[in-house]
């Protein structure tokens, strides 16, 4: 009786745990758009994260240097691609959570691009200066673009963002010029230079609805604005009046523009060494306002809705948040989440927000409805926060 | 009615004395000049994420030119101490001098000279 009691609880246990072996290791099947990468700067590390839950489900190691890091996303969301300060280019399966490819393809890069069709993978390079172009199945390359100027010179490249076509827009910040590589026919880029983007051109961006490419100078007044539907007109400059007279403050942290945010008809732009964000009308390209923020910004991005501005800042008032209402043009909340407040990103249809406090080791979680934080995350000195569903955005 | 001490007004004088001498060489930095432990530690953080937002996290360049000792080993002392406080007008680099005095300058020149920067 007892040996059979012992029997029957002998094989319930191991039917038990062959269920649970099963389950265990049975993968589960998932979705990727509600998945992100988050930077973590000092220990070369990614967090891959996701936002329906606010869960983290990996970590990844072995990212190189991540001091500068930002990421594209493969059409399909199932990558995402590191682009490291030193150079390294990581492959990382979000799903799996590990790296399934890596090179380090140059000395010192700055970001990179993903082309419309998904095949290539672009890095902007300060060292040597120029573009790498890449296969990204295999992260092969397929085309070196030294970015030469003047006597046998390189220029550090900036701003470098897809556009539609196959092509590739950059900057090149020593030597005040824009170029397109149009990868549209081969994998042998055709190149068009423009000469005269200004002095200093230190980011671009391409506008949400892919037609302008905007660069930022840190030489002048104004931006340099190219209209990619005619690309034969050539640069022009906008608000060319922009800061005329006045005195520019030293910048503790350039602005990036690739958060600058469209919303309401009007771009929204960081202003360099000033505390002010611009709004400048998307059809005129006249400046239709300024709006006092409380130090100089850094990242101005808007809610995917187009209603609010998030706007961060540079050293030493990078400890706050504010919130700009497009409606009225005003701010209207401000938070103080910490030092160090360095990125923030929208989940895609903008319910949540999440920002990294580098400083506090945290990225918190803020519910744009209601304007309360929901949770935070512990990660280590966290920067970028790069959601999954920019694989789907020209630009990002 | 104050309760008597078992010490003389004078051994405790002397003690003070003493205690007082004991603080100011525990707290006084090696070298004259020389940021206490703490700020030093402030500098050093405030070097590799601040700085390193233009110079690297590692300090080997990015915007801005690499700062690695090998970069630096010709450069003077004083100017790059200046460069620090005063920027260098016409390029990105800002002045410091609002929050980095020149004694504070001036060590961050020597540790960058010496290299092997790290968080503990």
């Amino acid at each position: 009786m007892n040996v059979k009691k012992c029997i029957h609880a002998f094989i319930f246990v191991f039917a038990l745990m062959v269920h649970t072996t099963a389950f265990a290791a049975e993968p589960e099947i998932r979705g990727s758009g509600d998945l992100g990468l988050i930077i973590e700067r000092a220990s070369g590390t990614a967090q891959i994260i996701e936002t329906t839950n606010r869960t983290k489900l990996f970590t990844v190691e072995g990212l190189g240097d991540l001091s500068h890091a930002s990421v594209v996303f493969s059409r399909d969301q199932r990558y995402g691609f590191v682009f490291g300060r030193d150079g390294g280019l990581s492959k990382v399966d979000m799903l799996q959570g590990k790296i399934v490819n890596r090179v380090v393809q140059g000395g010192n890069a700055i970001g990179g691009a993903i082309s419309q069709d998904g095949k290539l993978v672009a890095v902007s390079n300060y060292e040597p200066g120029g573009v790498r172009v890449f296969d990204a199945k295999t992260l092969e390359m397929v085309a070196d673009i030294p970015a030469s100027y003047g006597d046998g010179l390189l220029s550090k490249t900036v701003g470098l963002v897809d556009a539609p076509g196959n092509r590739f827009v950059f900057s090149l910040y020593d030597a005040g010029e824009t170029w397109i590589a149009d990868f549209s026919k081969s994998n042998t880029p055709e190149i068009t230079k423009f000469k005269n983007t200004g002095d200093l051109p230190y980011d671009g961006l391409i506008t949400p609805d892919a037609r302008y490419y905007i660069a930022g100078l840190f030489g002048e007044d104004g931006l340099a604005m190219l209209d990619l539907w005619h690309p034969e007109k050539g640069i022009k400059r906008i608000l060319g009046g922009y800061g005329k007279g006045e005195e520019q403050l030293p910048v503790y942290k350039m602005p990036h523009l690739e958060g600058w945010a469209q919303a309401g008809g009007n771009l929204f732009l960081p202003a360099i060494g000033r505390h002010e964000v611009l709004a400048v009308s998307a059809t005129t390209w006249q400046e239709v306002g300024r709006i006092p923020v409380h130090g100089q910004p850094v990242f101005a991005m808007a809610r995917p809705d187009g209603r609010q501005i998030w706007v961060n800042f540079a050293h030493p008032l990078n400890d706050v948040v504010q919130v700009i209402d497009v409606d009225t043009m005003k701010v209207i909340k401000t938070y103080k989440p910490g030092r160090a407040v360095l990125h923030m990103e929208f989940t895609p249809r903008g319910e949540q927000v999440w920002i990294s406090v580098r400083d506090r080791n945290v990225v918190e979680i803020y519910d744009t409805r209601t304007m309360e934080k929901i949770s935070e995350l512990p990660a280590n000195t966290p920067s970028g926060i790069f959601l999954t569903a920019r694989a789907a955005k020209t630009g990002l | 009615m104050m309760k008597p001490s078992g010490q003389s007004p004078a051994r405790k004088l002397t003690a003070s004395i003493s205690l007082a001498f004991f603080a100011m060489v525990i707290c006084s930095p090696a070298t004259s000049g020389e940021p206490e432990a703490k700020r030093q530690g402030e500098l050093i953080h405030q070097l590799i994420q601040d700085c390193g937002s233009c110079h690297g996290l590692t300090l080997k360049g990015g915007l801005g030119p690499a700062l690695l000792p090998q970069d630096l080993i010709n450069k003077d002392d004083e100017r790059l101490t200046d460069i620090i406080l005063y920027g260098v007008p016409g390029t990105p680099m800002p002045p410091w001098e609002f929050e980095i005095s020149k004694e504070e300058a001036s060590w961050l020149v020597k540790r960058m000279k010496e290299g092997n920067i790290n968080e503990r």
